[in-house]
């Protein structure tokens, strides 16, 4: 078939991934299931729609490239340097725990020691893309199992140049030949200097300028910045995504860090799911159906020992003994490293027969298995919970959990946990932003990132044992997810919640939540209280009349609370704000009004004895 | 150095609505050597800030209570104030001394009149049998007490009685004053 038209390409790509993805995401499978499922349609091996698999790959590569681009924009140097003890100690451990034992494995089946050996460290790489796709759906980035898993993706991608380097020496020397200069090793030296010099000093000025000359210049300055580097790595052999992900770091501290990533962020998408059915198409269907039980046996021998060797040093690389099969699972598969370095070994002979092939193969179907290894991964903990619930209270680390749990640590949340804190209670902390983390550890406030409506964050923050969850999250759908998910999985656990407006309060008292404060509502009566000072009442005064306000408000919202419920479940629609306020204020008038000799009656009584 | 003033502590939830309270405060507040703190205003939360209190008490030289009677006995934030701020360490105790020696006005007003406050009256008892429960708070704190200030009617008495009562007020504060600038 001839290779059809950029044109044509574009739009079976573009079809095949819309039918496909939201097909995967509909039955909980990941996006990246979805993309690689489209390329074993239309690719060679399915329908044949697209004829040259590695072409595609190698352009979509850029897809990763960008991707450590945006990930380098939020890592400054001074983030990156804390890192580095992770990145370089926990990187080369797992590099040679994991090499080791499936360079052995291929010596097994008979391939030379130079060949085994490229292997073992080609296939102890993990892909980028598979796995910080897949945490990014999972909301996992930012929790200690995403900082690790990515300090070992880091690690790898430093790695994979003399890993790279290193395969024609093996073949030279295979084939008895002498070793190559210095002069590689040099021009990549030099090319990183030029990627410091270009980030660190030209780009800020240049940006400078190009922001004034419009959205599109500045979009295309982006991205002939990204791919600029990216070529000077590739030209010295130097991976193209370490290059861009250190021109990143050197822009995180750019004014123009949000406007360089969300132009960049849409061709991410695109190109990554382009990468995605690169690999699906390159699938060898033939391959497998040739010696199917072999290759079934070596994607899962594969497997195993990776996860294994993974596993093994999850903890030495501070990841908790929960989390350790998940960041296991995470960094299983192999990584697109491992298709460049079977190329090269390819051509310098390196690898005897069909090996190369089969090891590829190999790889692109570990990828297809990270999805699935995920769920079998939520699957088995959900089971092993539910059975070994007394277990887990032994252990020794969960013994010092906190006594409360606060969700949400935004102006909120902190104000709380000061407040607990000046009495003695210290608090397990759950949030997105890493802003005061540092601060809050200091004060030995035992903080973790990530979504705290995930089970498993709020398993490690001790949700079992911990008296109290303070609900401090401001965005109501994801309190109210957090909610439900505490009172079905940890229903002894009492909420204290922080509500947003008057229709969260209701949506959170009618789950049973009692004790609900809404997030405005005692400093507006401050508010109020002061206004009234200044209008000439007495100070004591003021106060009484925010206090009779606040009792009356809450009762007449406990009062029709059941009817709230009632009406919100038949109707299902939740009422517009404007009517809420004039239903509110009616009630508020009805109930001064009534009380409105209490306000009054005080010359009569002056002296009461 | 200015000599130590008076320390009036007045505690009333309402004085905008109170007729012979307001009077009475009136007359004390123009007076030289007279410091006015008003409970109510100060702390309509209850949250008295004590250091700031007992600071007033230890500068001052004599110490007067002027509020409206309640159930026979002080309005429940000057009862708080007395919990809070006159300290064991700071009022008695070992090292409570710091009113020592001080005069103690009490200024009451009440609702009742003088009949009512007598034995065939509705409360059934003088007002000095109402009153042994804050001189003796005063007296365990080293306090010299003074004969009290009581303004009976509060809301019935006549324009005349009040002023004539503003005015025994205003001397006997008067008296307070330079009674602290010659030392005993």
């Amino acid at each position: 078939m001839k290779e059809p038209s950029l044109l044509a390409s574009a739009i079976v790509y573009l079809a095949a991934a819309v039918i496909c993805v939201p097909l995967a995401s509909r039955l909980k499978l990941g996006s990246v299931l979805g993309y690689l499922a489209a390329g074993c349609i239309i690719g060679p091996f399915g329908l044949g729609v697209v004829e040259d698999a590695e072409a595609t790959l190698h352009f979509a590569e850029i897809g990763v490239v960008l991707m450590l681009f945006v990930i380098g924009l939020e890592l400054d140097p001074a983030k990156l340097w804390k890192l580095r003890r992770a990145v370089f100690g926990g990187g080369s451990l797992q590099l040679v725990a994991a090499a080791l034992p499936l360079g052995g494995a291929a010596l097994l089946l008979g391939l030379p020691w130079q060949a085994a050996l490229v292997a073992g460290l080609a296939l102890s790489l993990s892909s980028t893309a598979v796995s910080m796709q897949t945490m990014a759906e999972k909301n996992l980035s930012a929790t200690p199992v995403g900082r690790s898993a990515f300090a070992v993706l880091l690690f790898q991608d430093i790695a994979a140049i003399p890993v790279m380097a290193v395969v024609p020496l093996l073949a030279a020397r295979a084939e008895g030949q002498a070793a190559v200069g210095y002069w590689p090793l040099l021009r990549g030296l030099l090319a990183v200097i030029a990627v410091i010099v270009i980030g660190r000093f030209l780009t800020p000025r240049v940006l400078r300028i190009v922001a004034g000359a419009g959205r599109e210049v500045f979009s295309a300055f982006t991205l002939l910045l990204v791919l600029g580097i990216a070529g000077i790595m590739a030209s010295v052999g130097i991976s193209m995504a370490l290059g861009a992900f250190l021109a990143g770091v050197l822009l995180a501290g750019s004014e123009y860090r949000h406007a360089l990533e969300t132009d960049i962020e849409p061709f991410k998408g695109l190109l990554m799911g382009l990468f995605f059915i690169a690999v699906g198409m390159s699938i060898d269907f033939g391959l497998v159906a040739s010696q199917p039980v072999f290759v079934v046996l070596l994607v899962l021998g594969f497997q195993v020992i990776k996860a294994l060797t993974l596993r093994l040093v999850a903890q030495p690389l501070g990841v908790t003994p929960r989390q350790g099969w998940l960041f296991a699972a995470l960094l299983a598969q192999g990584g697109e490293f491992a298709f460049v370095v079977f190329g090269v070994a390819r051509s310098a002979r390196l690898l005897p027969g069909h090996w190369d092939a089969l090891l590829t193969l190999a790889v692109a179907l570990s990828m297809a298995l990270t999805p699935l290894a995920l769920i079998l991964h939520d699957f088995l903990q959900a089971r092993f919970q539910a059975r070994s619930g007394s277990q887990r209270a032994e252990d020794t680390i969960e013994s010092q959990d906190a006594r409360v749990i606060i969700a949400g640590f935004g102006r909120f949340g902190q104000i709380v946990g000061r407040v607990l804190l000046s009495s003695g209670v210290k608090a397990t902390v759950l949030d997105y932003d890493p802003e005061q983390v540092d601060v809050m550890r200091r004060f030995d406030f035992r903080v973790y990132y990530g979504d705290a409506t995930r089970l498993d964050l709020l398993h490690a923050a001790g949700a079992e044992r911990a008296e109290l969850l303070i609900v401090a999250i401001d965005d109501p759908d994801t309190s109210l997810r957090l909610v439900e998910a505490v009172q079905e999985h940890f229903p002894k656990l009492h909420i204290v919640a922080r509500a947003r407006d008057v229709a969260h309060w209701q949506r959170l008292r009618s789950r049973g939540i009692s004790v609900v404060e809404r997030e405005t509502f005692e400093s507006a009566l401050v508010v109020g209280r002061r206004s009234l000072e200044r209008l000439g009442v007495r100070p004591y005064e003021a106060r009484e009349r925010a206090d009779q306000f606040r009792r009356h408000n809450i009762q007449s919202l406990e009062q029709v609370l059941p009817i709230w419920a009632d009406e919100a479940e038949r109707t299902k629609v939740a009422r517009s704000a404007r009517d809420q306020l004039e239903q509110q204020m009616e009630r508020d008038r009805a109930t001064l009004d009534r009380h409105h000799g209490a306000v009054g009656w005080h010359p009569e009584v002056e002296e009461k004895a | 150095m200015a000599d130590p003033p008076v320390l009036l502590v007045f505690a009333h939830p309402y004085p905008d609505r109170s007729r012979a309270n307001r009077r009475l405060l009136r007359a004390a507040e123009g007076l030289r050597g007279v410091v006015v703190r008003s409970l109510y205003d100060l702390y309509p939360d209850f949250d008295i800030d004590i250091a700031a209190e007992q600071n007033a008490l230890t500068s001052a030289s004599a110490v007067v209570w002027q509020h409206p009677m309640y159930w026979y006995s002080v309005p429940s934030l000057l009862k708080h104030w007395f919990d809070k701020v006159l300290a064991r360490g700071f009022a008695y105790g070992s090292g409570g001394d710091a009113l020592w020696g001080k005069r103690c006005l009490w200024v009451v007003t009440t609702g009742g009149d003088e009949g009512a406050f007598s034995e065939q009256g509705m409360h059934a008892r003088p007002l000095r049998e109402f009153s042994p429960v804050v001189e003796q708070t005063a007296l365990f704190c080293g306090m010299r007490w003074e004969e009290p200030l009581v303004l009976h009617g509060a809301h019935k008495v006549d324009e005349e009685l009040l002023e004539a009562a503003a005015l025994d007020y205003r001397a006997r504060l008067e008296q307070l004053v330079s009674s602290a600038r010659s030392p005993v």
